[in-house]
């Protein structure tokens, strides 16, 4: 009896104590696995069009993006590295933002886009369901979301999970 | 006298400027009260504990807005819950659905609760067989005396 009572005390610690460790920030999103929702936004900077469509055949990322957000800044470097290695183009998408203050953030902490779409009033955002700034996604083939990243990526994040996704869905 | 009318005409064009800024909400009620019951099981995904209603975040307001225009164009509530759970996933409901994944959230109290009075009945029965069986017929007979006694004096 008492045995049985410590051992259900200790599944019940073992239980909270591994709730602890998971963020609670970090909603598993239903997109994944789903085809990234279409969209047809002009370019920033241009009179352009872009929509998903146009990348079909193509592994890719998309980054969303603005110049208001802070992590986005301490984001950057690690996506203007990777845009260095030309591994995966990347489409920014610059979301709830004003044109000439993404303009001249870019000019200042360098593009690492391909291009970057204009999404002013944040809509396209909902259907992505994007709800923290920075989010990435990676986009296969066929236009399906593998994988969604929730806030920076950082370098680990990059080499163990992103990277590696790309090789897997270019194979 | 004379001094008090500018104040009254002042009060007056108060309350009339108030009036009027009121308007625009009163004529879309029905919209702001399906709005209010909506977003109320709906939540803000910045401020986690808020519910949409509450949140004054940014991306709450632009849910509010796309659920009232969504409102506007007719849709059902259970349409427009489906239109967050397919972008936001169980997580934007207060009711989370019932389904496998979901089993231990929605019962797992009621098993614990389960549990514990299972282990209380338990105890309790054990502490009940040990004290029938620790006293004597002799014993018996002197607390029998000893709670007479008592209850006499």
């Amino acid at each position: 009896m008492r045995i049985a009572l410590i051992a259900g005390f200790l599944a019940l610690i073992a239980l909270l104590a591994v709730g602890l460790t998971r963020n609670p920030r970090e909603v598993p999103s239903p997109l994944v696995g789903k085809p990234a929702p279409a969209f047809e936004l002009p370019r920033l900077g241009g009179a352009e069009r872009f929509s998903p469509a146009d990348m079909r055949g193509k592994v890719w990322l998309l980054n969303v993006w603005a110049s208001w957000c802070v992590s986005c800044r301490d984001e950057h470097p690690v996506l203007v590295d990777f845009a260095k290695t030309k591994r995966a183009p990347l489409v920014g998408l610059n979301y709830k933002d004003q044109r000439d203050d993404a303009l001249k953030w870019l000019a200042r902490f360098g593009d690492p886009y391909q291009f970057s779409v204009v999404d002013a009033d944040g809509r396209i955002g909902i259907d992505y369901g994007v709800y923290g700034v920075p989010e990435t996604y990676v986009i296969d083939r066929e236009g399906v979301i593998r994988y969604k990243q929730i806030g920076p990526v950082t370098p680990d994040v990059l080499q163990a999970t992103i990277l590696p996704l790309i090789a897997k869905l270019e194979r | 006298m004379r001094r008090l009318l500018p104040a009254l005409a002042a009060l007056l064009i108060c309350a009339g400027a108030t009036a009027r800024e009121a308007a625009p909400l009163a004529a879309d009620e029905k919209v702001e009260a399906r709005l209010i019951a909506i977003a109320e099981e709906l939540r803000c995904l910045v401020c986690q504990n808020e519910s949409l209603v509450a949140s004054r975040a940014d991306l709450a307001m632009d849910l509010k807005r796309e659920v009232r225009e969504q409102v506007r164009a007719g849709k059902s509530d259970a349409e427009i819950r489906d239109f967050m759970v397919k972008r936001y996933g169980d997580f934007v409901l207060y009711r989370p659905p019932l389904k496998q994944s979901t089993y231990l959230l929605w019962f797992g109290p009621f098993a614990l609760l389960v549990t514990g009075f299972a282990a209380i009945a338990i105890i309790v029965r054990r502490r009940r067989a040990v004290r029938a069986g620790a006293l004597s017929a002799e014993d018996e007979a002197r607390a029998d005396a000893l709670l007479q006694k008592r209850t006499d004096a």
